[in-house]
Order: C-alpha cells, then sequence, then structure tokens
C-alpha cells in the first residue's frame, strides 16, 4: 500500500515538475563590480516563434554583459503561480530586479511588489500610475502598432481583393490598437480595404488560429496579419494556402519563404541594455518606458517577394517620418466602425498618448465587434 | 444584407463547419474509441489527455527524425501504448483508484512532452498526406474543406470496425465481460487484469495515434499549447456517446464542427458576442447530458463494472 502511495506521487511530482520548472539560469562575470542577478518571466515557451522568443532574445543580448546574471522561467500562468514564482526568484535565486513579460502578470506584479520594497518589477505593457502603484514597480512597453502600421501598407498594395484578415487573442487596447495602426495603414493606400478580425479567446490556441485562418481565406481574404503570442500556425496555415501573411513579434520568414510580406517585430535587447545599465550606473529608470521605431524598440522584419517596388518605397517614406518623430498614426478626423466619431477633426493622439492605451474601438474598415 | 449575401453567408459557414468538422474531429474520435474500449473492459483511464500529448510529442519528433510521418504515427501510437500500459500496470496493484492513477498519469504525460518537446517547437517535421476529395468542385472553400487526411479515413473506418468487435467477436465477448461482471470472467477462467492491461494499453495506442495528428496534420506543429483539452473532453465524449463506437464518430464531428463556429461566424462578419461562441461546444455537452439522461434512465450502457474505487 505504502509503495503505491509513494509510486503515485513520485509520478505526480515528477510530471508537475516538467511542467513547472525549466528554470535555467546563464551568467557571465568579471572580475571586480558587483554581479547584477536578474529574473524573466515567460507566459508560454520562449522559443515559440513569437512574444516569448522576442523577450528571451533580449534576454540572451543582456545574458552577455559583464556582471549580469539571468534567470528565467517558462510557462508561468498569469494566475497565483507568476508571485510564486516571482518569490522563489527573490528567495532563491537572490535576483533584485524582475521582469514580467506578459500582460496579465499586472496585479500580480503590484502584489508581490509591496512586499518586496528593495527589488525593482518591470512590467511589460501595464499603465504605470504613480499616484497609485508602488515606487519599486516600472513600466516598459513597444509602439509595435507603428510595425502593425506598416504592415498595412504592405497588405493594402499586395492585397487583390482587398480584403484583409486580423487573427487576434483577445480585445485588450493593445490588441485593438494593432487592429486598427493595421486597417489605416492598409487604407491609406486603398480606402476601400476592410480588415476582418477573429478573436479565438487565448494568447496561444494553435487548432483555432488554424480554423480561423483557413475561416478567413475561404471567405476570399488574401493577406492575413494576428496579434497572438505564436504566429507560426497561422504563418504556415497561409504559405500552404497560398495567400499573403505580414507578421508579428518575431522575424517568421523562414516558415513562409513565398507569402511572408515583412513583420513588425520587437527588439526588447536595445531596451533591456538601457535599463540594465540605468541601474549599474545607480541611476533610478523611468516609471514609464515607451519607445517606438525612432527608439529602436520596434523593426520591421526583411521585405519578401510579394511587396512591390512601389510598396516599399511607400512604407520606407512613412518610416523615415516615424524615425523622425513626424508621423501621427491616430488623429482626428476618425471614425469607428459603427459610424461614431472617435477623434474629433483637428486632433492628434501622438504615440505617446497614453489615451492610446485604453482604446476600446475598432476603426471604420474594420468588420469585427470588441464583443461587448 | 441582401439575400444573395446572406446565401453566400451561410454556405461559407456550413463549409466552414464541415471542414472543421472533418479537420478537427480526428483527435476527439481517436481518443474515445480509445477510451471506449478501455472502459469496456471495466476500467476508466482518466489520462489520456497525457497520452494525447505524448504522442503528439513523439509522431512530431519521429517524424522529424525519420523524415517519415507515418512512422511518426506509428511511434505517436507506440508512445501512447506505454502510456497506457503504465496505467493498467500502476492499477493492477490492490486498491490503487484508477481516477487517481490517470490524474498523475494525464499531469505525468503533459509534462514529460512539454519536457521532451523544448527542442521540437523551431522544427518543422513532415506532415501527414490528405486527400483531395474536393477534385469535382471549383469552390476554393470546399475544396479545402474536402482535403481528407487520412487518419481521418482511418478513424472512420475504425468505429464500425470497433463495434462489431465489441458486439460480434469472442475477445469483445470476453472484454465486455470483464466490464459487466468481474466474478463471472474470473469463473470462465479469465484473467480479468490481463483483459484491463490490454485493453488499456490498445487505448492509449489509439489517443497517442490521435496526437499524432495534431502535431502531424492539424493544426501541424508541436508547441506546448497544442492540445486545448481535447483529450479531457474526448473522455466525456464516451459518455455522451454510451460507450458505443459509432455515436462516438458522430459526437466527434459534431464537437469538431462546434469547435470551428467562433471562427467562422466572425470571418462571415458575425462578431456580436464572440466570447459565448467558445462556450457552445461545453453548452451542448451540458445540453446532451441533461437530455440523455434522468433519473428513471439513469446512464445506459455503462459498463457495470465501471465505479469510481477500482
Amino acid at each position: 500500500m505504502i509503495k503505491k502511495i509513494v509510486l503515485l506521487a513520485a509520478a505526480l511530482t515528477a510530471g508537475l515538475g516538467l511542467i513547472g520548472c525549466s528554470h535555467q539560469s546563464q551568467q557571465k562575470a568579471s572580475p571586480g563590480g558587483k554581479v547584477l542577478k536578474i529574473g524573466f518571466l515567460y507566459v508560454g515557451p520562449k522559443d515559440d516563434f513569437g512574444y516569448n522568443q522576442s523577450h528571451a532574445e533580449g534576454a540572451a543580448e543582456i545574458a552577455q554583459l559583464p556582471n549580469v546574471k539571468i534567470v528565467e522561467q517558462e510557462n508561468v500562468p498569469e494566475t497565483v503561480d507568476v508571485e510564486k514564482a516571482m518569490e522563489g526568484m527573490i528567495v532563491q535565486d537572490g535576483v533584485s530586479v524582475i521582469f514580467a513579460t506578459s500582460f496579465g502578470y499586472w496585479d500580480h506584479v503590484l502584489k508581490v511588489a509591496l512586499k518586496y520594497p528593495n527589488v525593482k518589477f518591470f512590467h511589460c505593457g501595464g499603465l504605470y500610475q504613480a499616484d497609485k502603484d508602488p515606487p519599486n514597480v516600472y513600466s516598459y512597453f513597444g509602439y509595435i502598432e507603428e510595425g502593425q502600421y506598416l504592415n498595412g501598407i504592405a497588405a493594402g498594395y499586395a492585397s487583390k481583393t482587398g480584403k484583409l484578415g486580423f487573427i487576434a487573442a483577445k480585445p485588450i487596447p493593445q490588441v485593438l490598437e494593432n487592429i486598427n495602426a493595421f486597417t489605416l495603414g492598409a487604407r491609406s493606400v486603398n480606402p476601400k480595404a476592410t480588415t476582418t478580425v477573429v478573436f479565438t479567446g487565448g494568447w496561444s490556441m494553435p487548432t483555432q488560429e488554424a480554423n480561423a485562418a483557413n475561416s478567413l481565406i475561404d471567405k476570399g481574404i488574401d493577406v492575413i496579419t494576428m496579434h497572438v503570442d505564436s504566429p507560426k500556425v497561422i504563418v504556415q496555415t497561409c504559405e500552404q494556402r497560398g495567400v499573403f501573411v505580414a507578421g508579428y513579434h518575431a522575424d517568421q520568414s523562414s516558415l513562409a519563404p513565398k507569402e511572408y510580406l515583412t513583420g513588425a517585430i520587437w527588439n526588447w535587447g536595445a531596451v533591456y541594455k538601457t535599463i540594465v545599465a540605468d541601474i549599474q550606473a545607480g541611476k533610478d529608470p523611468s516609471h514609464f518606458i515607451r519607445g517606438g521605431m525612432k527608439d529602436g524598440f520596434v523593426k520591421m522584419a526583411p521585405f519578401g517577394p510579394g511587396v512591390s517596388a512601389t510598396a516599399k518605397t511607400k512604407i520606407e517614406s512613412v518610416l523615415g517620418k516615424m524615425m523622425k518623430g513626424e508621423f501621427v498614426i491616430f488623429k482626428g478626423p476618425l471614425k469607428d466602425n459603427t459610424g461614431k466619431v472617435v477623434i474629433p477633426a483637428g486632433t492628434s493622439e501622438v504615440q505617446t498618448d497614453p489615451v492610446l492605451e485604453k482604446m476600446n474601438y475598432l476603426v471604420q474598415g474594420v468588420i469585427g465587434s470588441t464583443g461587448m | 444584407m441582401n439575400l444573395s449575401t446572406s446565401n453566400s453567408a451561410v454556405g461559407a459557414i456550413f463549409i466552414a463547419l464541415l471542414g472543421g468538422a472533418i479537420k478537427t474531429s480526428t483527435p476527439y474520435l481517436f481518443v474515445s474509441l480509445g477510451e471506449t474500449l478501455t472502459e469496456k473492459a471495466g476500467r476508466v483511464n482518466l489520462g489520456l489527455e497525457g497520452t494525447l500529448m505524448m504522442g503528439a510529442v513523439t509522431g512530431f519528433g519521429a517524424s522529424l527524425f525519420s523524415g517519415n510521418p507515418f512512422v511518426g504515427v506509428l511511434a505517436a501510437g507506440g508512445a501512447g501504448l506505454l502510456m497506457g500500459a503504465l496505467h493498467a500496470w500502476l492499477c493492477s496493484f490492490r486498491r490503487v483508484s484508477s481516477i487517481a492513477v490517470g490524474i498523475a498519469l494525464m499531469i505525468f504525460g503533459t509534462g514529460l512532452a512539454f519536457y521532451l518537446g523544448k527542442p521540437l517547437i523551431q522544427p518543422q517535421a513532415p506532415h501527414l498526406p490528405a486527400i483531395d476529395l474536393g477534385f469535382w468542385t471549383t469552390n476554393p472553400a470546399l475544396k479545402e474543406a474536402l482535403q481528407i487526411n487520412v487518419l481521418f479515413i482511418a478513424g472512420v473506418v475504425l468505429a464500425p470496425l470497433l463495434a462489431w468487435f465489441l458486439a460480434s467477436t469472442r475477445w469483445g465477448l470476453i472484454l465486455r465481460l470483464c466490464g459487466e461482471n468481474v466474478e463471472a470472467a474470473r469463473a470462465k477462467g479469465i484473467q480479468p487484469e490481463r483483459v484491463r492491461l490490454l485493453a488499456t494499453a490498445a487505448g492509449g495506442f489509439l489517443a497517442g495515434i490521435g496526437g499524432s495528428f495534431l502535431s502531424l496534420y492539424y493544426p501541424g506543429t508541436w508547441t506546448e499549447g497544442l492540445s486545448t483539452g481535447q483529450g479531457l473532453l474526448a473522455v466525456a465524449l464516451v459518455i455522451f456517446s454510451r460507450w458505443n463506437p459509432l455515436l462516438c464518430l458522430v459526437t466527434s464531428l459534431l464537437f469538431g464542427a462546434l469547435g470551428s463556429l467562433g471562427a467562422a461566424l466572425q470571418a462571415a462578419g458575425l462578431s456580436q458576442g464572440f466570447y459565448l461562441f467558445g462556450t457552445v461546444p461545453a453548452l451542448m455537452a451540458l445540453g446532451l447530458m441533461i437530455l440523455t439522461s434522468g433519473k428513471k434512465r439513469g446512464v445506459s450502457g455503462r459498463p457495470a463494472e465501471l465505479s469510481v474505487h477500482t
């Protein structure tokens, strides 16, 4: 009897252990100097051709810096699990800086930060409010919708039907910003273009993503882009069925050599290096770290064969304006897809305007609803 | 919306549901057929979600290294067979709860699959081929929906075969006897534990093959989010199907179609309340449960030896 209980317990712990712990650390130390220990938490596997890979690549870049040691944990759910994982890193590994890279970690970060005032918590995507959030919490994010606007231009030129598709996880403000920027980019070169949105309901739902791509293609949509954690399945489905695809998060061109147009990709290495340099120099980083193309936070993937010379020229000219900080994506007059004016004529919501991070509408030209 | 566009929208949704039924039902079908076999012998294996994931990762790895997707399918079946045999072996000890073993193996299988699958997330393995049954139509959507995978066909053939095996063969009778009355089986000189071992291993074999469909055909990749609980839902499908392999085929097709409803409706421009579309399969499951069971009828078709304490 006892033997069997031990057996069962062993099977259970082995299984749980394998799911939870892919706890790895990398270190590069140089003599002298104090070693800065940094913890990274990812919501999915760190080589997912997508969001988590983009962060892990950034982490790998700072692991190369002198006097930096990183600790990583993958597949950390956006539940109380992330609090345990963060506390484990602080107590057992002695990290003094944490990068919580998933949007849904926000409330948990705020909770744990109160308990460990000497640890700096950097959260990706949260909207930091100085008057109510703890002083050891920092929020960072990039204006990747600039990349989605450029994706939209590429899509607007490449599409024969003028019907574009967007496969998205959930209608949160950052996703809506991307859908809207993509649509505005496409309509800047083809005013009749429409974007049909399919929400899958989760950040990583491979079967639903494949269903969404096939359903969109069946409706005559001939360019697809996405905002899900791992675009791999969507990109592969597009290549297989012969419709163009604009990528997201990381460079997926190797998955679709024929159909990949370009992609909006993160450049977290640059962001993480600046933050680490500030901390090592004893400076307190900004609590609200944001940047776009101009600041090197985001960049575009190389052009695929489906991008025409005209499209390239147009994209490069808009990108040039973005690099100078002269380009505004969201400006009035702008209507949502129910006909309501969301930005009045004469108003420009520049990229740094925090009001954009509260976006709750889909612009004219988008077929879909925010689900309320 | 005028009549012709609304007709085409309905047509498109219908084609999407048909495609979804054919494309996404196969894992449900294999897992539920496997579980039917196991439960008919009087044992419940709740760990098939873990077996499905082990099958998916083994199938993907074997296809990648051998270059032949069918080697992948066989390897996936083999991994499932081992998982099933492990379940049966653990349950063969006295006073071990098969439910607890099943849950432990579900977590163990998923975790082991994640661990073994770490180096397999990036590479691309050769896919299983599809048979073009849409050659007669020029409608590209219908043509795509009728790209039929060989495993789907195998599953469709397997369902009546399994029904015949259970109903009309000597081995099927022995298996059912172990599920209905273990004392009678012993009196006949049958060793129920051995029969259950074989039935659980065979059930695992089928569930493993179901997993290889996920990684080698649709969606056709290895990722840790590959299964969204198909292995668990398939165990429930066995109950709706009243332990009848032919009904397993029907319910698998139904749940495959319902799972693609959300994407199909949104692609057709019907997006209000899309959160609800995702709950349709679960609502359907609840509805079927309520409709098909009642105080008087109980759960008909249930093998008598199936109880939570053995």
